[in-house]
């Protein structure tokens, strides 16, 4: 059965936790970075030697974590592509821009338990020979941001930041920025953007690649908020122990938002891969269900980005049998463990593990229209297909659910968002846009034609009728 | 501008050569080429293996000379890379061919650098579909006016829509609304409907211009350029974005809706606002200039030229211009005037005779003053003016042809230094006849005693003691110039001569750039080329001859002056020599 497991949220939720530091050292905060700063060189049987650094780094990759912020990137290959070599300061930055929307998970960690956060950071920085650290949060989370500027300055007065840290000679400071409200801030390179004080315009990739030429020109590592806490975690427990959690290649535990029809929406820490999507959505424990009377439609798996999956809908998944032999295996939707890879093979992806539920009260296109708008309105409008693509979807959208739609918009709305994914953009946003349209006029086709169809033949109706009685047209965006 | 991009590459050492497909054919590209800001050597991108491979790729973002952004997408190509097997080893096909892998995803070729064995795929179905989604969505929001757009015949939309679009578009909704006839500052308009947001005229004014005046405000589909609010954007070379914009967003507020680009005459010439000596192409119609755009020369202005010298061309055409010869005040012709010139000049005494040109002139001219200084022996100098200079490309000589004058000998490297001597000559009595070049003498005079104090303290040349009640003691004051001033009303013989865009000849710029103009227009009345008259008198008082036309004056010059040795006229191409100076 499946359960949930609290490594990340821990005391977050626990009765009298509060965010001080004085309550996280009395839940043992801190002490494993204590401990990972009083590592002492490791020997190796080849003769090499691992520095404390090294040592938490190899950690890292043994535990085999992936990225929380949406591309489930490993952590480990991510630091390892870190220049070391090139003379310039190594930059970290903790991603807190959490703007997907349905993504509520950085905030009950920041909110509730920033020196978990604080501690992952620090850990990290200490283990990729990082100085100086940001946490850029997203401009709308104010009450976010001052409470990690007060654990910041908790954590200075007690000497885990600033010069010889506890005694070990290392020096880190780390600052708090925050976003003026914008998605496109939450891309890595848009993101380093902003905080270099300019348009949050994402870089081209090659040559800007984080890890080389990331801030400042400077080597950079960018991770989510969730993923630093989890290295606190790893370095605690030790990578090989930390990948027993989950399922093979998703090791850990992930929090996943929950929203929309479901009795009980909220966020649940689970191990990745040991719910299913159904679970998640109807055991008593996580969402307890749709409300009473209803059926499911629709499943957003990952965030409003990713391809939504229909009820019912039916995958062909590689499973090993008891052999170990490659076998297919067909799976319903809400089979799908909720994991990386799964829903990768599915089609769709566990992006920041926010699954919004829609249940059959759900007009699909005016779902569709909801997030389109969304996108429109973010995209950061560098690039030709997706600053022109994201609008005109939106655009159409608007139109076809007020009353001006056309039985030929499905395919017209495919045919834009076709233009728009696939590496014809810089950044990730391009299939963010494109990828909820293709996907939801894929599935739910008929509902789209049919409300195009029912609006010509209320205008036609509407031409034949006497002068005078004409209405308005709808009003265009 | 940064010096890297005007050095020529001569002495760079050489750079490995890796070899590549497109399009199915192999070329050597080399593995580096030089960033066009820093000047260090960086990757060698696909869009310029494509270039060398001369493969057109259409692009809006990019530009050879600007940072790269990569944000118009206009320039995906597909691409494939020798495939590696589980060995990290290079693939093989049973021909022995390396086996390629193809991408699944596309890449900009401006920005992807190219790797040994790679293969670049310009013109398949997926390019050619991407790049038909990337014009569609230009479109949806673009006015499409053409035919009142000053753009029209120059722009990358119209002219890569008929060739890489598609006929019909299937947008029907309603298009974004811009601001139209944008006052970005004092000689720039922007019509932000039209523009594409290809970010070319930000890059240009903030890493070219050093001026971070250009942004861009709102989000997505309402992206706009735009200044800061209050400060206008107003370097000295704005211009230079209207350009570079690959549309008709940004237009000269000097030369909007004055004509079709198609009914330019287009000469090449140069700048002659500064010593940089900039090339530029004069846009005439019906023997009127019109424009002077830059010409790139990348061992002078790149593509670039300032906003000042850029305009600087009005006087031309203006309607106070030396239209006659004057004999004393009267109207006469070239050849009475020229015949009674060389007379007095045959029968004067040695050193009885100053001239004074202009490092405006050409060096032929300059070269030809010399063949009379030399006969006449004569005391010569000319006048320096100077000026503000910038990081990029303004020289604080504001002559064309300093140069031109030392190296023809007609100065001493420090300009005007014989001008007191000149001036002494003539108080004196020795100095009988003054010949004037384009040089409205009497507007730097100050008499003699302020003179002396002055330069006590300074080395100041610029001014003179040459002053009208000087002038007044003279026999014969020749003076050839292009305006009126109260040089030439002082003048027993005036010889009406050209600007450079009405002849043709060479400058030697501050660098020792030696550079050729074209004519591009006639002359008002009897003006004539100095070159022309000169020659002619040059043959009357000396009987020296043989170089009658542009070509044989420049070549027997060149033979005659050192520093001009093996030059010839024909060798000097579109770009000009560098000489040592
Ligand atoms: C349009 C867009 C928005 C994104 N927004 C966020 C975000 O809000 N928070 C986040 O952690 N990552 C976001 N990402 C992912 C980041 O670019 C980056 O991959 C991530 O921060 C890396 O951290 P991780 O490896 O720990 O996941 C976004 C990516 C894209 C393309
Ligand atoms: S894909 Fe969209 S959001 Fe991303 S850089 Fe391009 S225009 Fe901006
Ligand atoms: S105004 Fe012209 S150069 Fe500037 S971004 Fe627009 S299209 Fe490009
Ligand atoms: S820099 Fe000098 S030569 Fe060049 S355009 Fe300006 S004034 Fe003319
Ligand atoms: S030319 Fe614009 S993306 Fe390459």
């Amino acid at each position: 059965m499946a359960q949930e497991y609290k490594l990340i949220l821990k005391h977050a939720d626990a009765p009298g936790y509060t965010p001080d530091i004085e309550c996280y050292l009395r839940h043992g905060g801190y002490a494993t970075l204590r401990k990972a700063l009083a590592l002492t060189p490791k020997n190796l049987a080849d003769g090499k030697t691992l520095s404390a650094p090294e040592q938490i780094r190899e950690e890292v990759k043994v535990s085999g974590l992936r990225g929380r912020g949406g591309a489930g990137f490993s952590c480990g290959l991510k630091w390892s592509f870190v220049d070391r070599k090139s003379g310039k300061p190594i930059y970290l930055i903790c991603n807190a821009d959490e703007s997907e929307p349905g993504t509520f998970k950085d905030r009950q960690i920041m909110h509730k338990d920033p020196h978990q956060l604080v501690e992952g950071m620090i850990l990290s920085c200490f283990a990729n020979d990082v100085h100086l650290a940001y946490i850029y949060i997203r401009g709308e989370m104010v009450e976010g941001a001052k409470i990690l500027n007060q654990a910041l300055k908790e954590a200075r007065a007690k000497g885990f930041l600033g010069k010889n840290i506890s005694g070990s000679g290392y020096d880190l400071e780390m600052h708090v920025h925050r976003g003026a409200g914008a998605y496109i801030c939450g891309e890595e390179t848009g993101l380093i953007e902003s905080l270099e004080g300019k348009r949050p315009y994402p870089r081209i990739k090659p040559p800007y690649f984080p890890a080389v030429l990331g801030l400042w020109m400077c080597p950079t590592i960018v991770n989510n908020v969730e993923t630093l806490c989890n290295v606190k975690h790893i370095v605690e427990m030790g990578g090989a122990a930390f990948a027993q959690l989950g399922t093979p290649n998703n090791t850990g535990t992930r929090i996943v938002s929950l929203s929309g029809h479901v009795q009980r929406p909220g966020y649940y820490e689970i191990e990745i891969g040991k719910a299913t999507i159904g679970e998640l959505i109807h055991d008593p424990k996580f969402g307890g269900g749709l409300r009473p009377g209803r059926t499911l439609k629709a499943v957003i798996p990952g965030g409003s980005s990713a391809k939504v999956f229909k009820a019912g809908e039916k995958f062909k998944l590689k499973k090993k049998d008891a052999e170990g032999k490659e076998i297919l295996v067909e799976t319903d939707m809400l089979d799908l463990p909720y994991d990386f890879d799964s829903l990768a093979a599915a089609g769709s992806m566990s992006g920041s593990s926010a699954i919004i539920v829609m249940d059959d009260s759900t007009d699909i296109v005016e779902a569709l229209a909801n997030i389109s708008e969304f996108y429109a309105h973010e995209s950061c409008g560098q690039c030709t297909p997706c600053r022109e693509g994201s609008l005109w979807m939106s655009k159409t959208l608007h139109r076809l659910t007020h009353g001006e739609g056309r039985a030929g918009d499905a395919d017209y709305l495919v045919k834009i968002a076709d233009n728009i994914p696939g590496g014809r953009t810089i950044c990730a946003f391009g299939e963010a846009c494109s990828w909820p349209v293709q996907s939801f006029v894929a599935k739910f086709k008929d509902e789209f034609v049919a409300k195009g169809a029912a609006d010509e033949a209320r205008r036609a109706q509407q031409a034949a009728a006497p002068a005078g009685q004409k209405p308005l047209a709808a009003a265009h965006h | 501008m940064s010096t890297a991009a005007l050095t020529e590459t001569k002495s760079a050492p050489p750079v490995e050569k890796i070899k590549v497909k497109v399009d199915g054919r192999e070329i050597e590209v080399p593995k580096t080429m030089p960033d066009p800001i820093s000047g260090k050597p960086v990757p060698t991108t696909m869009i310029q293996a494509c270039e060398i491979a001369k493969q057109e790729v259409p692009h809006y973002c990019y530009h050879p000379k600007l940072p790269v952004v990569g944000n118009c997408r206009m320039c995906l190509v597909e691409y494939g890379t020798p495939a590696l097997g589980p060995d990290r080893k290079p693939v093989f096909n049973p021909d022995g061919t390396p086996k390629i892998a193809k991408s699944p995803r596309p890449a900009i070729s401006c920005a992807t650098p190219i790797s040994p064995g790679m293969e670049i795929y310009t013109s398949t179905p997926g390019v050619k579909q991407m790049r038909e989604g990337v014009l569609e969505s230009l479109l949806i929001n673009h006015p499409l006016d053409c035919t009142i757009c000053d753009q029209a015949g120059e722009c990358k939309l119209q002219e890569y829509s008929v060739d890489h679009g598609q006929s019909a578009s299937r947008f029907v909704e309603a298009k974004v609304h811009k601001p139209k006839a944008v006052d970005l500052g004092p000689r720039i308009m922007l019509d932000a409907e039209r523009c594409i947001l290809c970010t070319r005229c930000i890059r240009f004014t903030k890493d070219i211009a050093g001026d971070d005046a250009l942004g861009i405000i709102n989000r997505g589909s309402f992206n706009t350029i735009a200044t800061f609010p209050g400060m206008p954007f107003d370097n000295n070379y704005t211009l230079n974005t209207v350009d570079l914009c690959p549309v008709g967003a940004l237009t000269s507020k000097d030369f909007r809706f004055k004509m079709r680009v198609w009914f330019l005459k287009e000469t090449k010439s140069l700048c002659t606002s500064c010593g940089t000596g900039c090339n530029t192409v004069i846009g005439s119609r019906e023997e009127k200039i019109q424009r002077y755009t830059p010409r790139e020369n990348d061992a002078v202005n790149g593509p670039w030229m300032c906003d000042a010298g850029r305009l600087n061309y009005k006087w031309i055409g203006r309607d106070d211009r030396l239209k006659n010869v004057l004999v004393r005040g009267q109207k006469s012709t070239w050849t009475a005037a020229l015949t009674e010139i060389s007379e007095k000049l045959k029968n004067a005494p040695a050193g009885s005779v100053a001239i004074i040109a202009s490092a405006r002139q050409t060096n032929e001219e300059l070269w030809l003053l010399s063949k009379l200084k030399a006969k006449l022996g004569a005391v010569s100098d000319s006048i320096a003016r100077s000026g503000a200079e910038d990081k990029l490309l303004v020289s604080e000589d504001k002559n064309p042809n300093t140069n031109g004058a030392r190296l023809t000998g007609i100065c001493y490297t420090e300009m005007g230094i014989n001008l007191v001597k000149i001036a002494d000559g003539i108080a004196q009595g020795k100095i009988k006849t003054l010949i004037v070049f384009g040089e409205n003498i009497i507007q730097r005079a100050v008499s003699n005693e302020k003179l002396r104090e002055r330069e006590t303290i300074s080395e100041v040349v610029d001014e003179h003691g040459i002053t009208a009640e000087l002038l007044a003691k003279l026999d014969a004051l020749i003076v050839s110039d292009i305006l009126p001033n109260e040089t030439t009303r002082l003048a027993h013989y005036l010889l009406p001569g050209c600007a450079h865009a009405e002849k043709r000849g060479t400058f030697t710029n501050v660098n020792g750039r030696v550079q050729k103009f074209m004519k591009a227009v006639e002359a008002p009345g009897d003006a004539r080329a100095e070159w022309e008259f000169l020659h002619d008198l040059v043959f009357q008082v000396t009987g020296q001859n043989g170089f009658a036309t542009m070509e044989g004056l420049f070549n027997t010059m060149a033979a005659d002056v050192p520093a001009f040795k093996g030059l010839a006229w024909a060798s000097l191409g579109d770009t000009g020599v560098t000489v040592e100076i």
